[in-house]
């Protein structure tokens, strides 16, 4: 089983920090994974997106098309990528960005105004943490324990202060 | 055992090389490479190595000429235009027996061509990495663990035959995150001591070394082309590597390689599920070119099936291989396009039990 | 009295370069000053293409052949591996000033501790005398058959002038080999320019204007007088910058 996972958004939104620490939850829970960037000049405030593959065998294609798991924090992208997911698939939409409603019904969407959130709570630029919180609520991805285990390694040790707030940032998410 | 980390494949790669003991890189930004230099730059000064960012594509390789000439492991490495600038120099590093190592992170072509994956440089590496009579080695990775183990066994290799080693990645393979380990083996920065051919000073203990690749005389000239490929003999019986799986009772065979390979492996393994009998035959080293192992895979097929993100640029070669005995059909995405296994898996149907 | 014998840097061997050419006198100055410095076994050479393109036969320090043009960037390898070994280019005016610039500017800007000495004759030698970079306006080569006119095929470069604006740059000095007197500054130049290397205290480039009496259809002491009269006041002898950079 392969848990197909695409993020998308705006450069700077954190997408790929967001799928750097999901492929660190499937690390550590023993899991094969995979890593890939959109890349190039759109990087640059454009659109950004990246493919998250965690699996129990090895992973052939790292480049997802058709995700069982899409978080989506912006319209263009939701645009783009709200159809492809795979039937009984999850979605998390940052809604205070992505106003527009899917009218699909075979797949799990939770709307979650993630970046309005992160700027109530004093957590601004942590929305992408909020959304990887609430997806942690809804399909069981991993342990609170991994989630610090992989903070700890994702966020270098001059920043260590950020993992408490991030930490906040996913509990909170857990609450929506 | 060391720890598991994630890491994409260019800095991997990147970090594979200081610790295979390649004391300096030369190097040009390009997409989708640039990560190598990046990485090579912040960690070369802490480990005693050298870093320098070329003026050139041209310049670079001419860096690692003179480098390699006085006996010290270096590397370059670019994306597909910079490697059609490196190929003067690639072919006066053959033409001199140098040991270096040239990474290509392939991109889309021809001309500026894109930034995104491609496997459209296969011509050029296995064909006219240069002018001149001459072969590189060239290893095509298809994971960043392979990426890492590579480098060493291409370092290696480079020594041993005194000739350049290419590893044929792609923008796939350079950006990709994915688990690594390395051995945990004390960081030693190559010196020219075990190189008594090099060009390092000679300390008034012997006479003067030349590296070069001029001879006027054509019988001199022949000497030494003949005597390069005599060593290239030995590296085909020696050092050619394929990796098959699910071939022997395949009716059909899927050749791919590099991250194509992986991705054309999903497809062989959602086939099997169906029931249809294939198998795959996936290409270590392009040069030396597989061919026998090749044959051996695709011995009791139908039919075979390359797949590559080109127009079939290796297609040539599997004919080759089999000796035509059976019909090589190709899929393939280019432009950038990474070919979906589910394309792939859809050839593999059309053409299974097909005669 | 010294007794005068070959320098122990320079093989003993017979050199392809015609008659009346100064690349030999270039060569035993650049011999005699390894000798001097008793650094023959810390020299790595490298030669371009071009008439000295066999010069990796006429030195006995280890050397080097570099592809057409890119013998700085050749040297920089070596030097950047090797940074306490003494590493010289010898290169002509077209692979320098031609197909070579981007390299020679940026191993200058780049202050990379190396010696280039640079033999302007004006012409391409090895392929049988055609336009250089350096050819003169008004002077006749195979490819400007009308004499080199500047609206056509533009002006010559001035390669120490350019050079000397460049911050990584401790040594750029023309000096010329058409007499006693001017061997000896030539030498100093070299000299200086090495001494600069062993200090780690940039770049040096001594250019060096020479004679083809081949293709200028000339003799050796017409050739040497064109110098005098042709080149010198478009090529002015002298430093042009002197100082260590670091």
């Amino acid at each position: 089983m392969t848990n197909e996972i695409l993020l998308a958004g705006f450069g700077g939104q954190g997408i790929l920090f967001m799928g750097k620490m999901l492929a660190y939850f499937g690390l550590y829970e023993n899991k094969e994974v995979s890593w890939l960037p959109s890349y190039g000049p759109e990087m640059r405030g454009g659109t950004c997106n990246c493919s998250v593959c965690i699996s129990d065998d090895p992973i052939g294609s790292p480049l997802v098309d058709a995700p069982n798991t899409l978080i989506v924090m912006n319209t263009p992208s939701y645009d783009k990528f709200i159809n492809t997911v795979v039937p009984g698939g999850t979605v998390l939409i940052d809604s205070s960005l992505v106003e527009a409603k899917t009218d699909r019904t075979d797949i799990n969407v939770y709307y979650v105004p993630a970046t309005a959130l992160a700027n109530e709570n004093d957590m601004k630029g942590m929305a992408n943490i909020i959304l990887l919180g609430k997806l942690l609520k809804e399909t069981n991805i991993t342990s609170m324990e991994t989630v610090k285990k992989a903070m700890e390694k994702v966020i270098p040790p001059k920043k260590a202060h950020l993992i408490e707030a991030n930490i906040k940032a996913i509990e909170l998410g857990m609450q929506q | 055992m060391a720890e598991k980390t994630l890491m994409k494949g260019n800095e991997a790669l990147a970090e594979a090389a200081i610790r295979a003991g390649c004391k300096c890189f030369f190097g040009y930004p390009i997409t989708p490479q640039t990560e190598i230099s990046a990485y090579l730059s912040k960690r070369m000064p802490k480990v005693g190595g050298v870093f320098l960012q070329a003026e050139s594509e041209v310049a670079a390789i001419n860096m690692v000429y003179g480098c390699a000439g006085s006996g010290i492991r270096c590397m370059t490495s670019s994306s597909s235009p910079g490697i059609s600038l490196k190929t003067e120099g690639i072919s006066y590093i053959a033409g001199s027996d140098l040991p270096c190592v040239i990474i290509n992170v392939q991109r889309g072509g021809p001309g500026l061509g894109g930034i995104q994956p491609s496997q459209a440089d296969y011509w050029q590496v296995t064909h006219a990495l240069g002018h001149g009579d001459f072969h590189a080695i060239v290893f095509a990775p298809a994971s960043v663990q392979e990426m890492v183990d590579t480098v060493t066994k291409a370092f290696d290799l480079a020594d041993e035959y005194r000739m350049p080693a290419v590893i044929l990645a792609d923008g796939l393979l350079g950006q990709m995150m994915e688990p690594v380990t390395f051995e945990d083996t004390e960081i030693k920065m190559s010196d020219a001591s075990n190189k008594p051919w090099a060009a390092c000073g000679h300390g008034n203990k012997r006479k003067h070394n030349i590296i070069n690749s001029l001879y006027l005389k054509p019988d001199q000239l022949e000497d030494n082309v003949r005597a390069r490929f005599e060593r290239y003999e030995e590296i085909k019986a020696k050092h050619t590597e394929a990796i098959s799986d699910y071939c022997e009772d395949a009716d059909t065979v899927v050749v791919a390689y590099g991250s194509t390979a992986r991705l054309a492996k999903s497809a062989v393994e959602a086939a099997r599920k169906e029931g249809i009998k294939v198998g795959i035959v996936r290409p270590v080293t392009l040069w030396p070119y597989p061919a026998k192992e090749i044959a051996e895979a695709c011995k009791n097929a139908k039919n075979v099936l390359c797949v590559e993100m080109s127009m079939g640029q290796m297609v040539d070669d599997v004919k080759i291989a089999i000796n035509c005995s059976k019909p090589v059909e190709f899929y393939g995405r280019t432009g950038g396009i990474i070919p979906k296994p589910a394309e792939i898996l859809a050839k593999i149907r059309e053409m299974g039990g097909k005669n | 009295m010294p007794e005068f014998k070959r320098p122990h840097a320079l093989a003993d061997v017979t050199t392809h370069y015609c008659p009346g050419c100064t690349h030999g006198i270039v060569h035993r100055l650049v011999a005699e000053v390894i000798d001097e410095m008793g650094i023959e076994g810390d020299t790595i050479g490298v030669c371009p293409v071009g008439c000295s393109v066999m010069a990796y036969d006429y030195f006995e320090c280890d050397m080097l052949e570099a592809s057409h043009g890119r013998a700085p960037a050749v040297a920089t390898g070596i030097k950047r591996a090797n940074p306490d070994k003494f590493v010289f280019t010898y290169q002509g005016d077209g692979d320098l000033a031609a197909i070579g610039t981007a390299e020679i500017v940026h191993a200058a800007t780049r202050g990379e501790n190396i010696t280039v000495i640079f033999i302007n004759n004006t012409t391409y030698g090895m392929t049988g005398g055609q336009m250089a970079p350096t050819t003169l306006p008004g002077q006749i080569t195979q490819t400007t058959p009308y004499g080199r006119n500047p609206d056509v095929e533009g002006f010559p470069v001035r390669v120490c002038e350019m050079l000397s604006t460049l911050s990584g740059v401790a040594l750029a000095q023309r000096v010329t080999v058409i007499d006693p007197k001017n061997i000896n500054i030539a030498k100093k130049a070299i000299r200086k320019g090495f001494e600069f290397q062993k200090n780690k205290q940039g770049f040096s480039i001594i250019e060096v204007l020479s004679t083809c009496p081949t293709n200028w259809g000339k003799t050796p002491i017409e050739a040497l007088d064109r110098v005098r009269t042709e080149m010198i006041p478009y090529y002015p002898l002298g430093v042009f910058k002197e100082g260590a950079i670091r």
